[in-house]
């Protein structure tokens, strides 16, 4: 037997729930077809893609309890306020098993699956982030090594299947796989290339391994994301992508013009520990 | 008493001078150790164990001419045990040592209060320079120890920012108790904490920090001598958390008044216990881990140098065990009181009482297990970052608990949107935000974009912002009209409330978008084609001060110069704080109260405000 009571609080839960689902299922619909285009990092490597793919997931995910709690908070707060007069107390609700199921259940499977999504997406190559000296998630095939030296406050980059050489730019051929080894010479440091997805910190005394695979030629930026002293602000440079080829002739070319140095580089290593060390004290 | 009586014996000007006498016994006896010459200023080299005994002998010097020793030693001469400084009358209880827990909430308010506003200024100096994408108004120095210090103070001072006023006000009310269990170390926690503010000003003169927050190794290592004022300001600040908390827990577990059961418990009293657990869990690690990084600075150890075989992981490891439960050590308290302020204004008792306590159990013990995800890329132990992906993520489900809490407390209410209401509302907005720009953060692949740029400091900012300042200001317009016997303004508090609410969004929003399109944190240059987004946010950010401004003219109008009496319970509440004449009298209770039920009956028939026993003075 439903009281006018009872048929009003139906009414009051149906009403956000078709809102809900009507806004929730446009909306999820529309973030999922057109977040990729605005998402970063945008698609100039594999890895910046996968993450790309992955932040839309997220955003898709998350639509529609934006959109719930939207729809609650607007209903909630027009139809339930308090519409002047004498202080009368609401119905005297404390629970509700069902809801709490229900509610426990949905955000249980929610994080069960963007934990098993993310672990996916993880393990197919490190989706770019520094994995440390044994990395787990290795992509198969051949490689090219490049070493990255973070140091107070420049980046500089060793190429060990090319002599060891070093530059102060990062140039890496295009449609190829690539083994970053990002270490310090003296604090932290963290290396981002932006638009390539990348990112590894830069600890002395530790071999940071990150996996890149690059798309067409580009250049892209590289920055400083970990707070590293006095210039941090200062410790950008940019890198670039370039054909095959030229990547050969731009080789050449710096052994060449740096040979004359080349020999007072220290022998190539996973780690250096330049000495003395500055210290307070 | 004659002025000159009043000034002579233990008080905040005995404890000053103290204090400034034991700084400079510190730093001669420490050059009297370690070097023959008194002048080190001007040189790189600077004498690192004078600066750090200056600062412990000054605070040592500033406790005991604030007389804490004096209890200690009375009862070593024979003396029985008293609470004799509660018994102190009039302004000047406020200025120095007093064991009225109602006393030290108003001190915690006001010195609290007092650094939150200049590190609020730190952070409008920040923004003043990030109006250029070049390098314009501070030396590089000086703009990163204005980073240091604004992200130091907030983390430090605000940790406290609502146990302190609010817990050591009300938690013995709540729970029908005429003190604190431990009334002389809930004043040495605010004492501390005044000391340690002060000595992370002083940083200035010794060259600034330029670690951040965070203190990394191994820059902290070579940095400037300022550095030791970030170290011996933050173990302060732990020390101080975690007598804080240990106070608290004992209150709380052995002073409930009869009839006071778990289950009838007010929710912010379980809020301040989880917070409190956290504190006394986490906080001992910071202590641990700065005296590491002191001595790495003057025995010439090497706990955090990797030359040496120290490690940089071990900081970062040993930083983030107590980082991340403290940052739910900041998060938490917003939680108990957006729970505790809802069933007041939407006149319904709160919904799901025990899921809103496992919600706050669940986040402090999985808070534990999370650190990690603060060094994804780091290289360290890239096995175990599936885990700490889940381990994050799971804390969104007892978080969860507390939006669904709130959210049916609000259902079919009857809401008053008095300003301590807009508040709270305004927390479910911002820490929605906060917390779903959170999943971001916490799924390793996409955090390889976010980690370390402008969208986890704007993630960061919507929930300890979002979640803590406005629930501290919700708390400030619910429950100062009990502390002071005084009305705020209700007017200017709903203007300050909208002016703060849309510059905060304003203001931190679009930092999600420079974050995502590339600029790291604590930058001083950023691409030009970030400038918009950033002149943007720096104006926000200048309104969002304004606001902060017009917040203090409310404050020190109705309390100073309007004083229009607030009735006992102007709310409406049947809270047990409420049944009490305002202010509070010092002893609170003449008889104890006895509880039979919580005080949420809102609706129930039958249903009457917690019996307040007789309070003191009206039986």
């Amino acid at each position: 037997m439903a009281t006018p009571a009872d048929k009003q609080r139906e009414d009051h839960g149906k009403r956000v729930l078709v809102f809900t689902v009507a806004i929730g299922v446009v909306a999820t619909a529309l973030v999922a077809a057109l977040g990729g285009r605005f998402l970063p990092p945008g698609n100039s490597s594999t890895q910046s893609s996968e993450q790309v793919l992955d932040n839309t997931v997220m955003l898709a995910i998350i639509t529609p309890i934006v959109v719930l709690l939207a729809v609650f908070f607007v209903y909630a707060l027009t139809q339930f306020r308090h519409r002047g007069g004498p202080l009368v107390d609401g119905p005297a609700l404390r629970n509700d098993n069902r809801i709490q199921v229900l509610w426990v259940a949905g955000s249980a499977v929610l994080v069960l699956f963007l934990a098993a999504f993310g672990t996916f997406e993880l393990l197919q190559n490190g989706s770019g982030g520094g994995q440390g000296p044994n990395p787990i998630a290795v992509p198969s095939g051949q490689k090219l090594q490049v070493q990255v030296i973070g140091q107070q406050w420049q980046f500089t980059y060793r190429y060990p299947s090319y002599g060891g050489m070093e530059t102060s730019q990062l140039v890496l051929p295009a449609n190829t796989y690539v083994e970053l080894h990002v270490t310090s010479l003296d604090a932290i440091h963290s290396f981002w290339a932006t638009e390539l997805g990348i990112k590894a910190d830069a600890n002395p005394g530790v071999d940071n391994v990150a996996f890149l695979q690059t798309k067409g030629p580009r250049t892209f930026h590289v920055r400083c994301a970990e707070l590293c002293g006095l210039w941090h602000g200062y410790m950008f440079n940019n890198g670039r992508i370039v054909p095959q080829s030229q990547f050969a002739a731009w080789v050449k070319k710096e052994q060449r013009d740096f040979a004359p140095v080349a020999k007072y580089l220290p022998k190539y290593s996973k780690t250096y520990y330049p000495d003395p060390q500055r210290r307070a004290g | 008493m004659t002025v000159a009586r009043r000034l002579v014996g233990f008080n905040l000007l005995t404890a000053c001078l103290l204090g400034i006498g034991g700084w400079y016994v510190g730093w001669y006896s420490a050059h009297a150790v370690v070097g023959p010459s008194l002048d080190y200023f001007g040189d790189v080299d600077f004498n690192e164990l004078s600066i750090v005994l200056a600062y412990l002998f000054g605070v040592l010097g500033f406790l005991v001419g604030l007389g804490f020793l004096n209890y200690p030693i009375a009862r070593l001469r024979g003396y029985p045990p008293s609470l004799r400084e509660k018994e102190t009358q009039g302004v000047s209880r406020y200025f120095g040592l007093c064991t009225d827990h109602k006393v030290v909430g108003m001190q915690y308010l006001v010195g609290i209060g007092f650094f939150f506003f200049i590190g609020g200024l730190n952070a409008m100096l920040i923004r003043t320079e990030l109006l250029r994408p070049d390098h314009q108004v501070w030396p590089a120095g000086a703009y990163l120890t204005l980073v240091g210090l604004h992200g130091t103070m907030m983390m430090g001072m605000m940790t406290s920012g609502i146990l302190g006023p609010f817990g050591n006000y009300f938690v013995p009310i709540l729970i029908g108790a005429r003190r604190m269990a431990f009334p002389r170390i809930e004043a040495l926690t605010f004492w501390l904490l005044m000391a340690g503010g002060v000595i992370l000003e002083t940083t200035i003169f010794f060259g600034g920090f330029p670690t951040g927050w965070t203190g990394y190794q191994p820059l902290g290592t070579q940095a400037n001598p300022g550095m030791e004022c970030y170290y011996i300001f933050f173990a302060l600040v732990g020390i101080s958390m975690t007598l804080l908390g240990l106070n608290m827990i004992a209150t709380i577990v052995t002073m409930r008044a009869p009839g006071l059961t778990w289950s009838r418990l007010p929710i912010f009293v379980w809020g301040v216990l989880s917070t409190s657990t956290l504190m006394v869990l986490a906080a001992p690690v910071l202590v641990a881990t700065l005296s590491m990084a002191i001595l790495d600075r003057t025995a010439q150890t090497n706990f955090f140098v990797p030359a040496q075989g120290g490690s940089a992981y071990l900081y970062q490891n040993l930083f983030w065990v107590f980082g991340h439960p403290e940052v739910y050590i900041l998060a938490l308290p917003g939680f108990a009181i957006v729970l505790e302020i809802l069933p007041v204004f939407a006149r319904k008792p709160l919904w799901g009482y025990r899921l809103a306590v496992a919600g706050l159990l669940g986040v402090s013990l999985l808070s534990f297990f999370v650190w990690q995800h603060h060094l994804f890329v780091s290289g360290i132990n890239g096995d175990l970052r599936p885990f700490y992906m889940f381990s994050t993520e799971m804390i969104s489900i007892p978080t969860g608990f507390t939006f669904l809490c709130g959210m049916m407390t609000l259902w079919r209410g009857r809401i008053r949107y008095s300003v301590p209401m807009l508040f709270c509302l305004a927390w479910f907005f911002n820490f929605l935000i906060g917390g779903l720009s959170g999943v971001f953060l916490s799924d390793t692949p996409s955090d390889t974009t976010t980690h370390g740029s402008f969208f986890s400091m704007a993630h960061f900012h919507y929930t300890i912002m979002g979640g803590l300042v406005f629930t501290f200001f919700a708390g400030i317009y619910y429950w100062v009209p009990k502390m002071t016997g005084f009305q705020l303004n209700e007017r200017l508090g709903k203007i300050h409330f909208w002016s703060m609410f849309l510059m905060f969004n304003s203001t931190f929003f679009p930092l999600f978008i420079a974050g995502f399109q590339g600029q790291p944190r604590r930058v001083v240059t950023y691409p030009h084609g970030l400038q918009f987004l950033n002149d943007w946010v720096s104006v926000s950010a200048f309104l969002l001060g304004a606001s902060m401004i017009l917040f203090l003219y409310n404050f020190v109008k109705s309390l100073v110069f309007d004083r229009v009496p607030a009735p006992a319970d102007p709310w409406g509440s049947k809270s047990i704080e409420w049944q009490l004449p305002s202010p509070v009298p010092v002893h609170n209770f003449d008889r104890i109260p006895v509880f039979s039920s919580d005080p949420y009956g809102y609706g129930e028939p039958g249903s009457v405000p917690v019996p307040a026993g007789a309070p003191a003075g009206m039986s």
